[in-house]
């Protein structure tokens, strides 16, 4: 498929404007653009027909089964859509009077008690753009908080070897330093090797509870004690909350800072890529650090009014423009409302789902710690491996073959050959047993027939491709005349992958 | 409530059997008791789709949205007007409903939109390369100076006052983190002075300003940018894409990097985001780059395709040692970017610039023929502008909004001594008899 400047024409265009009879405005002549930009030049009917041809080379929730561990694909409700388009809220401009903001200040008000109760903690900042800043912001506070107590000596933050790799980078972004701490037999993390570790010089935990593995950690309530008695904090990395609403909340597991993934639990659309949400909920004691401004509700005489709070004078300051990305806000409040008190039952049938197709699919797949799983799972295709030379990787590849979004792979990294498999909650059965149909035969099909596997995918407009020489020639941009041709040079004789492909 | 549930009770009875538990309570049990949650959320009851759909019109319909009242708010977000083929191609559902790429041979199409993004931002901006997207005009400078932080080895960086005020408190609440220093330059009646900016780069990682500033003003880019080259910092443009088709391009002077706001590209103002950033660089920063960045590459049978790339920069595979901690970041939102952008084309996008240019020519002059001078009379400025209105702007504000005009934003908020000037922006949908209209209103509220 042709790149959208490939589509280009000189002289054509989509656009028109007004055009208004006044004199030009003026430009100092070393100020004046002297080449204009190489933007595509097409007429509207190709703009659209380009970009509706590249959503059908995207697949997406709406297209079918994505169970991609540690991203919570579920559905999105389309009258968050409809919600988030209504005027008031998508022509808002953010420097607006206050008394022309109150409902968008209301409805993030609102959105501030939900996650309060939903995490069991006290007071809420939406500020962070995604779970990546929603962690860095919490290192943030705790940065704030012992420097507001005079313990400057706490340095370090202990993270568990199945962390997100955003963990250990937002420890380093926030100016700690990292101390790691090994998984037991369980899935757990390892008290015996945990204790050694936080002292007076421990800042805090960071943790993913149900960890990446899908399990709940068994020794939350002593892990808690270790780090509190030590005066460190607890930060609970929320990208799996859709395992616990309602079932069990990060504050009552003693976690002091807590980030919430919007996109994830809360169904903001992923959009490809982004945009997310990372608000953060704390304990009272770290409310005075929070990003600024807040959002706070005043009782009036006839009715409840709001307003932007910037006079907390120890607050860490900001970390994104305004009050935050509101129309994720919107679409997750829209969400949960959809739900009320029932979003217990959203995160049971995730659980539910996760632990039938896990049941469904141990046999043939290892499974490194055997447990009932929470709303995700990890197996590994170390067996297949093994026996007949077929990975983690292979096995995601025939996947799409049929019909499915693959699983994580190779993550988390303590497990080999790793398949860390999401469904969430909004699936039928039917799909469900579809997947897990698919995965018994692809497990089949490695003993069987395995060039099939190692050749996958078979109908997607591309193969595999080789992300070594992505890598190498570092192809970034559409070059025009001088775009090279890579079809042109010699073909390697095997397309080459790199195995990490996660993020979270 | 089930509408977004699809199992029947047959169906979990059959599969609590599948998996050999009585009871979905018992998948709990791995759950300690002391930290079971033992009662019921204390939210409010589930809303109906119809309720639902109520309940946020009320709540939308106490905002004050620019298509309710005569608006001249910018200071960093911009009503312009966003072609209906954004929302066509923003509503469909792979693109909306797709996560991060990881998966490349089933997300050729995001992937090829983000190759195509990258490559307007570069041709935009003048630079190398672009990333994927920042989260927006605010994180991409932290990110900027974190870049340049570890390119120099240096622990200072420079920001000119005249940059957007929420850009630099960012930048400053990220600092004590990346152990950096942050040197703040005065403008001098609307601008940045380009000795002074010198002055302030000795020894420093990078320097920022903006272009066109938060004042409204032009800034004598190329100068700024030599003053940061010659102490060997980073020069960094923060600059608005909307200008792009008639102010210089930031690589065209000299720019190591370029970052800026993308919402007026292509995304409503909706309160504030979400909204995307941009990143550009050189050639010669590319493994320093931030975030995600998508490469061309062949399969076997030598078919173009598209990847995530350079990944060894990144939080999965570099750990504590990336280039940064993103992950999730505003595809969609540089998508709407990439489409509007596509739409004006080359000689659009010139044509926006210039009716901006023309549109806030006429204001300024509309306005100083009825007694309202510049505050800074002797400089250029695109589509925004700061004037005096006589008596505290806040004050005008609230009065002129009585009247249906929002003439602005009040600066004193943010600088001092410009407690009674307003920053006006004029938009391509503000036409000549908006901004009569804004003259007469002010004239009522200042006499």
């Amino acid at each position: 498929m042709e790149l959208i400047f490939e589509k280009s024409r000189s002289g054509r265009r989509a656009s028109t404007f007004p055009r208004y009879d006044l004199p030009p405005g003026e430009v100092p002549d070393e100020l004046r653009r002297e080449r204009p930009p190489r933007l595509p030049e097409l007429a509207e009917p190709e703009v659209m027909r380009h970009f509706t041809e590249l959503s059908t080379r995207t697949f997406g929730i709406d297209t079918g089964f994505y169970p991609l561990g540690s991203c919570t694909m579920k559905h999105n409700p389309r009258v968050n859509e409809r919600v988030v388009a209504l005027p008031g809220f998508r022509d808002l401009h953010p420097l607006q009077d206050e008394d022309g903001i109150q409902g968008a200040l209301e409805l993030e008000w609102r959105l501030q008690e939900i996650l309060a109760e939903v995490t069991g903690l006290d007071a809420v900042s939406l500020q962070p753009a995604a779970g990546s800043q929603g962690e860095v912001t919490g290192l943030m506070l705790m940065r704030a908080y012992f420097a507001d107590r005079g313990e400057t000596e706490r340095s370090e933050i202990v993270i568990p070897d199945s962390a997100h790799g955003t963990n250990p980078a937002s420890v380093a972004m926030a100016g700690y330093t990292l101390v790691g701490v090994s998984t037991d037999k369980r899935g757990n993390i390892d008290l015996d090797d945990l204790r050694g570790k936080v002292g007076e010089r421990t800042a805090g935990l960071m943790l993913t509870n149900p960890s990446t593995l899908g399990l709940f950690d068994e020794s939350i309530d002593e892990i808690q004690r270790i780090f509190h008695r030590a005066g460190a904090l607890m930060y609970y990395d929320g990208a799996n909350l859709n395992a616990v609403c309602g079932i069990s909340r990060p504050g009552d597991m003693g976690f002091d800072i807590v980030h919430i993934n919007l996109h994830k639990t809360f169904s903001q659309p992923h959009g490809g890529g982004g945009p997310g949400g990372g608000p953060i909920a704390v304990r009272k004691s770290l409310e005075p650090f929070l990003p600024v401004p807040a959002v706070v509700r005043e009782d009036a005489e006839e009715a409840a009014r709001f307003r932007l709070d910037y006079d907390r004078p120890k607050s860490i300051g900001k970390v994104r423009a305004f009050t935050g990305p509101f129309g994720v806000f919107v679409r997750s409040y829209a969400f949960i409302r959809a739900y009320g008190p029932a979003l217990k039952e959203m995160s049971e049938v995730a659980v539910l789902n996760a632990n039938y197709v896990l049941a469904r699919l141990k046999d043939a797949y290892e499974l490194p710690f055997d447990r009932l799983c929470m709303h995700e799972f990890v197996l590994s295709a170390r067996n297949l491996k093994r026996a007949h030379g077929i990975t983690a990787l292979d096995v995601a590849k025939r996947l799409m073959d049929y019909g499915f979004h693959p699983p994580t792979i190779y993550f988390p990294l303590i497990v080999p050959e790793a398949l860390m498999v999401e469904p969430t909650e909004t699936e039928t059965k039917e799909t469900l047993d579809a997947f897990c149909d698919a995965m018994l035969s692809i497990a089949r099909e490695a003993e069987e027939e395995p060039e099939l596997l190692c050749e996958a995918p078979h109908h997607r407009p591309v193969g595999r491709l080789d992300e070594v020489k992505a890598a190498k020639r570092a192809i970034v941009r559409y070059g025009f005349e001088d775009h090279p041709d890579l079809s042109a040079e010699p073909a390697e004789a095997e397309p080459r992958q790199l195995e990490a492909q996660k993020g979270a | 409530m089930t509408r977004f549930l699809s199992l029947t009770e047959a169906d979990r009875k059959e599969m609590l059997d599948t998996i050999g538990v009585s009871s979905i309570d018992d998948l709990f049990e791995q759950i300690p008791a002391a930290v079971r949650f033992d009662r019921e959320l204390a939210l409010e009851p589930a809303l109906s789709e119809l309720e639902l759909v109520t309940h946020l019109e009320a709540l939308a319909a106490r905002n004050a949205h620019t298509g309710a009242e005569l608006s001249f708010l910018g200071a960093g977000i911009y009503d312009h007007y966003i072609p209906a083929v954004v929302d066509a191609i923003l509503s469909r559902g792979e693109l909306l409903t797709a996560y991060t790429p990881y998966q490349p041979e089933m997300s050729q199409g995001v992937l090829q939109a983000i190759f195509e993004y990258q490559t307007a931002i570069c041709e935009l901006t003048g630079m190398d390369v672009s990333n994927a997207s920042g989260y927006d005009g605010t994180t991409v400078a932290a990110d900027a100076c974190f870049l340049a932080k570890h390119a120099t080895r240096r622990s200072k960086v420079v920001l000119a006052e005249a940059l957007n005020p929420q850009v630099r408190q960012v930048v400053k609440t990220y600092a004590p983190g990346f152990g950096l220093e942050v040197i703040e330059v005065p403008h001098r009646s609307g601008v940045t002075d380009p000795d002074e900016f010198r002055d302030a780069c000795a020894d420093a990682a990078c320097a920022i300003f903006q272009q066109p500033n938060f004042l409204g003003c032009l800034e004598p880019a190329p100068d700024l940018a030599a003053a940061a080259n010659e102490a060997d910092a980073l020069a960094v443009a923060h600059v608005d894409p909307v200008s792009l088709g008639v102010l210089e391009a930031p690589g065209a002077y000299g720019c190591a990097l370029a970052i800026g706001e993308g919402q007026g590209a292509g995304n409503y103002q909706s309160y504030g985001g979400p909204h995307y950033g941009f990143l550009a660089a050189r050639s010669e920063y590319i493994r320093r780059m931030p975030g995600r960045i998508v490469g061309e590459t062949i399969d076997a049978a030598g078919r173009r395709g598209y990847v995530l790339t350079l990944q060894t920069r990144e939080q999965h595979i570099r750990r504590e040692k990336a280039t940064s901690n993103i992950t999730t970041n505003q595809t969609l939102l540089a998508l709407a970017g990439l489409v509007h952008l596509s739409w004006l084309g080359p000689e659009g996008l010139r044509e926006l610039g210039e009716t901006c240019l023309a549109l806030g020519r006429y204001a300024k002059e509309r306005l100083q023929s009825a007694g309202f001078e510049p505050a800074f009379p002797d400089r250029t400025t695109f589509k925004e502008f700061a004037v005096r209105v006589g008596r505290p702007a806040g004050e005008v504000v609230t009065e002129a909004r009585r009247k249906g005009v929002h003439p602005g934003y009040a600066l004193g908020r943010d600088y001092e001594g410009l407690d009674d000037t307003l920053l006006a922006c004029v938009t391509e949908k503000r036409s000549p008899a908006d901004v009569d209209r804004l003259v007469d209103v002010l004239q009522e509220v200042a006499a």
